[in-house]
């Protein structure tokens, strides 16, 4: 069985056997935006959604992580955590599935970093495909991430009364085994599919102006470097973070440690830390070596068009939106690309000032 | 995509974990600069490349990237040489014989010394520079047969910050190493030259194609240093320079001491001048 058919009148028959298989995160509503959070009530699952405030990351890489566990006199240290609960992501779009294929490049690059993998290993995603673009700010067309592209257990696809399935994996299988409402789906079904698939592609349109590889060869040049839109998108940027702190594929951080009232027990642990703060690239001695707002927001965008591409042919930018929709300074990822995208027009680009996201 | 026994395997051991090292010696070598012998646990080798770097922690205090300034020819102790300038560095000079600290590493990829042998070597330190360099300087009279000329060009800001001062004095006793020295400002008692480190490279006699030049020093010093060695004729691959940068992980992650798209912690700290070419415009050493 490659694909399953579940009615929609069983799903909350179906979340309830999942919060019972593993620790189950959902999207939910938060106010007027999204979150996910641990399931407690299935009812409050929420599967048309706008990209969640946070991307799942904080799961698989916690804003602050035990390291180790260490003793001062006399010296001792040990590995903070040695196991995980399963888990299962449940519901995430396709953007948020390209961010965690992104991480598990870097993380499995050697030296390998066990504290993540070891969360990975406990980990199983539940894909929910989107076939409404949710806002402006989104470019996952341009980036290739508004459909489905591995990296999931099971990805879910709304056909109407019932759900396709998708099994992509046999942790994935074991999900959906052996329970009576959800069968394998029939050609009718797989009709369907089709059918929506076909209607995607006339709705959702590419929102950068150029192509992938144009976009890679824009940021190549020395000329978008020393371009005079980074100091126009720097003079904006109040350096609060939020951008990174929202990207699923950012994982700078921090390590420190913090004492026991005993002063002699104590943890070390790693935080998330941002690009986009002045002390980021400074060392001990005062030298800082990324000076200024405009540099530091070029790093960023280089990091998600340029140097992974170089590197792992792979764009960290997952088309999800979040940094511009979080930006209160009105620094909008398509615009800016845009603007790189255009050299002769790039020197005198002005951002616009707008707006606040526009959610439901 | 890793084999997931083999991933399993890795989940149980940390990177993050230090080793246990004792402080075997300390001594201030100047007023800001403290000397420490370190001897890991069981006598275990570090195994380390001149030019790598560990990672220093003190719990509760965190953890610093320090240049390692012995030769892996000095078994069963590396050194370091830290000036107190952050947090960490100023816990550490308060540590002296036998203090325990914790140690990563060694991480980083050091002098290309394999690619060095036969050649001539032009060395330059500005300041702390020579604590690096130290590490090549004692593998280099350790086997001191495998290189053509070496000078030694060194440069600080008075006669009284010189580091390894006896030391030097021996490196050039034995005549098998040329060594030139310049302060900015002189003290009464000084003899040498007066002025910047890049007065000294004009004067230097070298064949460049069978000469290496490795540079390390402030980060003010490498344009100028590395504009003298190129009026010189020396190939871009030949000069070699060490990059500071703030580590705070050594494994290529955290994302600090990155130079546009290269982990300064696991690509260098060393790296050749053709390879410094290559940088759009963060390589703040990179000559104009």
């Amino acid at each position: 069985m490659k694909y399953a058919s579940l009615k929609k009148e069983d799903l909350n028959k179906w979340l309830e056997h999942l919060k019972k298989k593993a620790r189950l995160y959902a999207p939910r509503k938060k106010e007027n935006l999204f979150v996910f959070r641990p399931v407690k009530n299935v009812k409050d699952v929420c599967l048309e959604y706008m990209p969640t405030i946070l991307p799942p990351k904080k799961y698989y890489f916690p804003q602050k992580e035990k390291l180790l566990k260490f003793t001062v006199n006399p010296f001792k240290t040990a590995k903070a955590i040695a196991e995980f609960e399963e888990y299962i992501l449940f519901a995430v779009h396709t953007c948020d599935i390209a961010g965690i294929q992104c991480m598990d490049v870097i993380f499995r690059e050697g030296p390998e970093d066990p504290n993540y993998l070891n969360r990975k290993e406990k980990m199983t995603i539940v894909g929910m495909e989107c076939f409404k673009p949710c806002d402006k700010y989104a470019n996952c067309v341009s980036m290739g991430n508004h459909v489905p592209r591995g990296g999931y257990d099971l990805m879910m696809v709304d056909i109407g009364k019932s759900f396709i399935i998708h099994i992509n994996s046999q942790k994935g299988e074991r999900l959906i085994a052996d329970l009576s409402y959800i069968k394998g789906a029939n050609e009718n079904d797989m009709r369907k599919l089709e059918e929506k698939r076909q209607e995607k592609k006339k709705i959702f349109k590419e929102e950068l102006n150029a192509p992938l590889p144009k976009v890679y060869e824009a940021f190549s040049s020395q000329g978008s470097f020393d371009s005079p839109l980074w100091d126009e998108v720097g003079r904006r940027c109040v350096a609060c973070g939020n951008c990174t702190a929202v990207c699923p594929t950012c994982y700078c951080f921090d390590v420190a440690d913090e004492m026991e009232l005993s002063f002699n027990e104590g943890t070390r642990f790693r935080i998330w830390n941002y690009c986009q703060m002045d002390d980021f690239a400074r060392v001990a001695g005062g030298e800082d070596f990324r000076k200024g707002r405009p540099a530091r927001q070029r790093h960023r965008y280089y990091r998600k068009f340029k140097y992974p591409v170089d590197k792992y042919n792979r764009y960290f930018c997952v088309g999800c939106g979040r940094c511009s929709r979080t930006c209160m300074a009105d620094i909008i990822l398509i615009e800016t690309v845009n603007a790189l995208l255009d050299p002769e027009n790039a020197a005198s680009y002005v951002g616009s000032v707008k707006n606040r996201p526009e959610v439901k | 995509m890793i084999d997931r026994e083999i991933l399993l395997e890795k989940v149980k051991t940390s990177p993050y974990k230090p080793m246990k090292g004792r402080i075997i010696k300390a001594e201030m070598l100047t007023e800001k600069e403290k000397f420490f012998r370190i001897e890991l646990e069981d006598k275990v080798n570090l195994a380390h490349e001149p030019g790598q770097f560990v990672m220093v922690s003190i719990f509760g205090y965190g953890e610093a990237p320090i240049s390692i300034c012995s030769s892996p020819t000095d078994k069963g102790y590396f050194d370091l040489t830290v000036r107190n300038v952050g947090t960490l560095t100023s816990r550490l000079h308060q540590l002296g014989e036998g203090d325990t600290l914790g140690i990563r590493g060694p991480f980083g990829k050091g002098f290309p010394i394999d690619n060095m042998f036969g050649y001539d070597l032009v060395i330059v330190a500005g300041g702390l520079g020579i604590v690096p360099l130290r590490s090549l300087m004692r593998y280099i009279m350790h086997n001191r047969n495998d290189f053509g000329n070496v000078q030694l060009l060194l440069g600080c800001k008075s006669p009284k910050d010189l580091l390894f001062r006896e030391e030097v004095k021996e490196w050039k006793r034995r005549a098998e190493v040329k060594f030139n020295c310049t302060v900015d400002k002189a003290d009464p008692d000084w003899q040498g030259n007066v002025g910047l480190i890049t007065t000294l490279i004009p004067g230097v006699d070298i064949n460049p194609m069978r000469t290496y030049a490795v540079v390390v020093g402030p980060p003010i010093m490498y344009k100028f240093v590395i504009g003298e060695l190129l009026n010189k004729i020396i190939p871009d691959h030949q000069i070699i320079v060490s990059l500071e940068r703030r580590m705070k992980c050594g494994l290529g992650k955290c994302g600090h001491c990155q130079i546009e798209g290269k982990y300064v912690c696991q690509s260098g700290p060393v790296f050749n001048y053709a390879q410094l070419k290559d940088f759009k415009g963060e390589c703040h050493e990179k000559a104009a």
